[in-house]
């Protein structure tokens, strides 16, 4: 089942830079992340709950995942353990093969209100992950000044946080991440705290800049456009505790116009019917 | 922009002192009392008494400034530790919730048998009644930085002390000097109490010595240089927490 699931994800790895996707390769490259019967089980009052789980999900190298479900149903919670800032009660999440442990460079986090420091400038909160893993000052101006440019906030680089829009702090926390030389980006409902037209603009910003970056994508979202426009594969989960319900398979969301393609409206109506029958499962 | 801040700051300094010398000046005239000289009266004094006033400012400054220092140089750690571990705080906090409200000062006499009538009891009073007022304070501040924050800085590889020195450290910062400069007050009036009660040294000494002596523009002189000194103080945590909270007033 498992290697059938990533078979498949490998077919629909992106001909795109960095992936390493030539068409002989495409079945045998290794997941980029796995998550193998990955389960998280809290103390609680009454008892122990299963919050996540067992869940079992693999992303190949430069392949862009959405994860849609219901809140509570333990998405956030997968990312915290794929990222390594959690050990799952059960199982495991492996990166190139090799178990999380420990956060690496190389995966990047955003988080709903992308965690960025007030008291710090835009230069010094994309620096961060540098500074804290003793990279130069010297290489770290380089990449701070280079993925400042290509968010395009390379104007801000001394002001505060507080100083920006709510767009060009989502744009800040991606610097953050691409200063890192991402090859695995984990983004847990980035744009939730956005106003709607400003979403459009930073999935478009999203979309962007996973093509140009090469590197492969988990994105946790209530919202069904946002799974539809950004994942070329959308997994549903299940309420608590969450599992895989559904895999809904979207590699046509390369394609130019995706929002406005008829298949895009196709693919959200059949997202929302899958909702809705969740919805009706549980409530009977 | 930041001389136009320093322009409307002492122009408020100023209007504030016409007012408060006015209003002293009106009080004295309407007490009619030796006790209560006016500001006219009492401002020559502290030039004529600058000679004993000086020296006991400077011991006054002394104790209150390392006092200050050692109260909350020893309590940001352990609130910091207390509002970031959980067990830490089991041990901390019920010892902490019993002793926070007791008046630090009934121990004064305490002291003064234990260290004698010099700098010793002083420093160590004023230091107690800091270290509690920093620690209370740091410890809430330390439990509420957002999550997030520390959950982003450790994704980016951040061990323990980076997490205190890049999110936990600069959150708590405006609280801490909200503390230092309330409680500045709060410390010019132990060293009050203690000087005047102990020892020949010192503003609060020099105030009650007056006092006795019915040497009543004496005695406002001294209540003047106190007065700086609590200025001083508070201006001093004021001007640090400016310019290492500066990220606080943009936007």
């Amino acid at each position: 089942m498992a290697t059938a699931e990533s078979t498949i994800a490998g077919t629909r790895v992106p001909a795109t830079e960095g992936a390493g996707s030539g068409a002989s390769a495409s079945f045998s490259v290794p997941p980029k992340l796995e998550l193998s019967n990955v389960s998280q089980t809290y103390d609680g009052a009454r008892g122990k709950t299963r919050a996540l789980g067992p869940l079992s999900l693999q992303v190949a190298p430069g392949e862009s995942v959405a994860i849609l479900g219901p809140s509570g149903c333990g998405k956030s919670t997968s990312l915290l353990i794929a990222c390594g800032l959690l050990k799952p009660t059960q199982g495991g999440a492996f990166v190139d093969g090799a178990i999380v442990t420990r956060p690496r460079l190389e995966t990047g986090l955003i988080l709903q209100d992308f965690g960025l420091m007030p008291w710090k400038t835009v230069e010094q909160n994309v620096g961060l992950g540098l500074q804290v893993r003793r990279v130069s000052k010297r290489e770290r101006r380089e990449r701070v000044a280079d993925a400042l440019a290509r968010v395009g906030l390379s104007d801000f680089a001394k002001a505060y946080p507080a100083e920006l829009s709510g767009g060009m702090r989502q744009r800040l926390a991606m610097a953050r991440a691409l200063a890192c030389d991402i090859d695995l980006l984990l983004m847990d409902e980035p744009l939730s705290a956005l106003d709607a037209l400003l979403r459009e603009e930073m999935q478009n910003m999203l979309k962007r800049t996973w093509r140009e970056g090469g590197y492969a994508q988990v994105l946790v979202t209530h919202s069904i456009e946002e799974a539809v426009f950004l994942g070329q594969r959308v997994v549903v989960m299940t309420p608590r505790p969450g599992r895989i319900a559904f895999t809904l398979y979207n590699s046509e969301m390369q394609a130019d116009d995706w929002r406005d393609d008829p298949l895009f409206f196709e693919r959200c109506r059949e997202l929302r019917e899958v909702l809705r029958a969740g919805e009706e499962v549980l409530h009977a | 922009m930041r001389k136009e801040g320093i322009a409307r700051k002492l122009i408020g300094y100023a209007l504030a002192i016409v007012f408060i010398l006015a209003g002293w000046q009106v009080t004295a005239m309407l007490v009619d009392n030796p006790a209560l000289p006016g500001p006219a009266e009492a401002f020559p004094m502290v030039v004529q008494y600058a000679g004993d006033l000086w020296p006991a400012f400077l011991v006054s400054l002394y104790r209150v400034v390392v006092a200050m220092f050692i109260g909350t140089v020893l309590a940001i750690p352990l609130g910091l530790a207390c509002g970031r571990s959980p067990k830490v705080d089991a041990v901390f906090a019920p010892v902490l919730y019993f002793l926070y409200p007791l008046p630090k000062v009934v121990l004064l006499p305490v002291l003064i048998v234990l260290m004698g009538l010099a700098d010793a009891p002083k420093i160590t009073l004023i230091a107690i009644t800091i270290f509690f007022q920093v620690l209370v304070t740091v410890r809430d501040a330390a439990q509420s930085v957002p999550e997030q924050a520390v959950m982003s800085m450790r994704s980016l590889g951040a061990g323990r002390l980076d997490v205190y020195r890049h999110v936990i450290v600069p959150a708590t910062l405006p609280e801490l000097f909200t503390a230092l400069r309330i409680s500045s007050g709060t410390a010019v009036a132990i060293l009050f109490f203690a000087e005047s009660l102990a020892g020949s040294t010192g503003l609060g000494y020099f105030i009650v010595d007056a006092w006795a002596l019915l040497a009543y523009p004496k005695m406002f002189a001294g209540i003047i240089a106190m007065a700086v000194l609590g200025v001083i103080l508070y201006e001093i945590f004021d001007i640090a927490e400016r310019r290492l909270t500066r990220w606080r007033r943009r936007g």
